[in-house]
């Protein structure tokens, strides 16, 4: 079973129970212990607060000086500005978001498509060299992007696959596979090979046994891994910015990205796309919190 | 996961005892699924990542450029040869280990830190964890350009909160020195949380019984943490202290929103210096042979990674 946070909630180092003179010594330190995490904690989500902050100020109290923290005018102009544009059009900053839309979900399908029948195959057969094969899958996952990309770049330029949403979709994909495949394998692991040997005696072929008995075990495992490729695509931004050049194909990462570009930057717009781009993240991975280890790992360390 | 479909009144003992001519084709038809399943996955991988490695693997031998076009002329090994001794990829090497270094060094400590207080924490556990998470889920493209703005050095909010304590103005981006701080604080802000979710799932598994022991025998709690807790769950932190590593070591994007190298070349790690050779110098022989010499590293520390991982497995 993989570690989740849940389980990390409820578990944990014994509170033992103590002789009264250690206890009040205990307490105080309970207080500066809580104190510390408050201020860490504090700290931590300070950026996040700011964030939201500045996309719902006015644009003067965005540049105030001193910042300040509480009298502002609260305003949603900039979260109007993402969508439409000042002649009352879309603005190409949405038409990138539905670019990320389509990028990341269409190549998280593709993912899983070709992920989950390796990775059950790798889990149920034998396989020459299966730990070799497995170590060489997630290792492609760890080389630069900005290396690859250069090889990447020359081979779209000469097929025609440069700027084009196909190209973006199909590294996407590669890139999305060796996660897959790792998490999937794990979910394909704790489901007992027995099962499908029972089916197979009931006159089941091995397929129809995965099909009709392995795969609806496995959908919360697929849906969990499916979340995260979305996210890794969603957020991805190095192959993004070589592989296209238009607005037309440019996804959400590159583009704001390049609100930042001119002599003045309008960073009430910036946080406000920034926030509109990072929320569906927040959502998606509070929804697969319990996989959040070996979904960061790419489905390596799990217990 | 959850529970078992309906097929327990067939005993596991009968799945062995099959006949053998079913058996046979039985075996014919998984080797045929394993090839039919494992192969699209595997192709793509190869047409999408070693392929490339390779047409970067020969470039690296010619003198190519994307924009000059024309045939590409073997030069062998001089770029190589011109990377490993050229002062600018040097000091481009030492920026980036002290960056790795700097960063990780400090996410570890207060990753594990803020797990080990979380851990001995009762209440509020569960809230606390997702609280600390969030910054790791953002994209480095949003936490790149939010601290770009935090740290400005006019209007950001930064410089105004030590401005109201009495402390003067910092020039976080756009001063040598601090540059390369700013880059390895926001870095480490960003993946405290990695280390101390890693490190979290590892003391929560640590039994109880051990410390119940080891206060019967009023140990103190120093020797605790020393000898129970710190040795079961190392092995789980140096995978999440090498993942990270190999990470900082191939960090690009923060890099480029934060200070876009600079100022200077003070923030410039090897992988923004591929990128600035290959699509900005546009010497793609010499850039290959530089990713290619940064793979080579990748694969070191990943093979060290996949051993400790084997080892954590095999525990």
């Amino acid at each position: 079973m993989a570690v989740s946070v849940n389980e990390a909630v409820s578990a944990g180092p014994a509170r033992d129970r103590t002789p009264p003179a250690r206890r009040r010594r205990g307490r105080g330190r309970a207080v500066v212990e809580t104190a510390t995490l408050t201020v860490l904690a504090a700290v931590m989500l300070f950026p996040v607060l700011w964030m939201i902050e500045t996309s719902i100020k006015e644009n003067r109290d965005v540049y105030a000086i001193p910042a300040k923290f509480f009298d502002f005018t609260v305003t949603l102009d900039h979260f109007k500005d993402v969508f439409v544009a000042s002649g009352g059009g879309p603005t190409t900053l949405s038409g990138s978001f539905l670019n990320s839309v389509i990028v990341a979900g269409v190549s998280t399908v593709l993912a899983t498509v070709l992920g989950v029948p390796a990775a059950w195959a790798y889990s149920r057969f034998s396989v020459k060299a299966k730990k070799d094969q497995l170590f060489f899958i997630l290792s492609t996952r760890f080389m630069p992007p900005v290396v690859v990309v250069i090889p990447i770049f020359l081979m779209y330029r000469q097929v025609g696959l440069f700027d084009t949403k196909l190209g973006l979709i199909l590294i996407y994909t590669a890139f999305n596979v060796p996660f897959t495949i790792w998490m999937m394998k794990g979910f394909v692991d704790e489901v007992p090979a027995e099962y499908e040997d029972a089916a197979m005696l009931d006159g089941y072929t091995r397929l129809q046994a995965f099909w009709k008995f392995t795969l609806p075990l496995l959908l919360p495992g697929i849906a969990a891994t499916a979340v995260f490729a979305l996210i890794f695509s969603w957020n991805e931004f190095v192959f993004a910015i070589f592989l296209t050049s238009s607005d037309a194909v440019r996804t959400a990462p590159p583009a704001i990205a390049g609100l930042i570009g001119g002599t003045t930057v309008d960073w009430g717009l910036v946080a406000a796309a920034s926030i509109v781009f990072a929320l569906p993240v927040l959502i998606f991975s509070y929804l697969v919190r319990k996989h959040l280890v070996a979904g960061v790992t790419l489905g390596a360390v799990r217990r | 996961m959850s529970d078992p479909v309906s097929l327990t009144d067939h005993p596991v003992q009968e799945a062995s005892s099959t006949p053998p001519a079913p058996g046979r084709s039985r075996h014919l038809s998984d080797r045929w699924l394993t090839v039919a399943f494992i192969s699209p996955a595997l192709l793509l991988l190869l047409a999408m990542s070693v392929f490339p490695l390779l047409w970067a693997l020969y470039l690296s031998f010619t003198d190519y450029s994307a924009t000059r076009g024309g045939p590409a002329t073997f030069v062998w090994f001089e770029n190589f040869t011109a990377i490993l001794t050229s002062a600018q990829v040097h000091l481009r090497a030492f920026t980036t280990l002290l960056y790795v270094v700097g960063a990780v060094t400090l996410q570890t400590v207060l990753g594990f830190s803020i797990a080990y207080l979380i851990s001995r924490r009762v209440r509020g556990r569960g809230v606390l964890t997702t609280l600390f998470l969030v910054p790791m889920m953002l994209s480095p493209v949003v936490v790149g350009l939010f601290w770009r703005f935090m740290l400005d050095a006019q209007f950001g909010v930064i410089n105004s909160m030590l401005g109201s304590i009495g402390l003067g103005q910092v020039e976080w981006l756009t001063k040598q020195n601090t540059a390369l701080i700013s880059l390895i604080v926001v870095d480490t802000w960003q993946w405290t949380p990695f280390i101390m979710l890693i490190a979290l799932a590892g003391l929560t598994a640590v039994p109880k019984y051990l410390y119940e022991a080891a206060s019967i025998d009023r140990a103190s709690e120093w020797f605790r943490f020393r000898t129970i807790t710190l040795p079961l769950v190392w092995p789980l932190l140096l995978i999440a202290v090498l993942f990270r590593a190999i990470e900082a070591f191939r960090l690009f994007d923060l890099v480029y929103i934060l200070t876009s190298g600079g100022p200077g070349v003070s923030t410039e790690t090897l992988s923004f210096h591929v990128y600035k050779v290959a699509f900005l110098g546009f010497n793609t022989g010499t850039a290959s042979a530089y990713g290619i010499l940064m793979v080579l590293i990748v694969i070191v520390l990943a093979q060290l990674y996949m051993r400790y991982l084997n080892k954590l497995k095999e525990d």
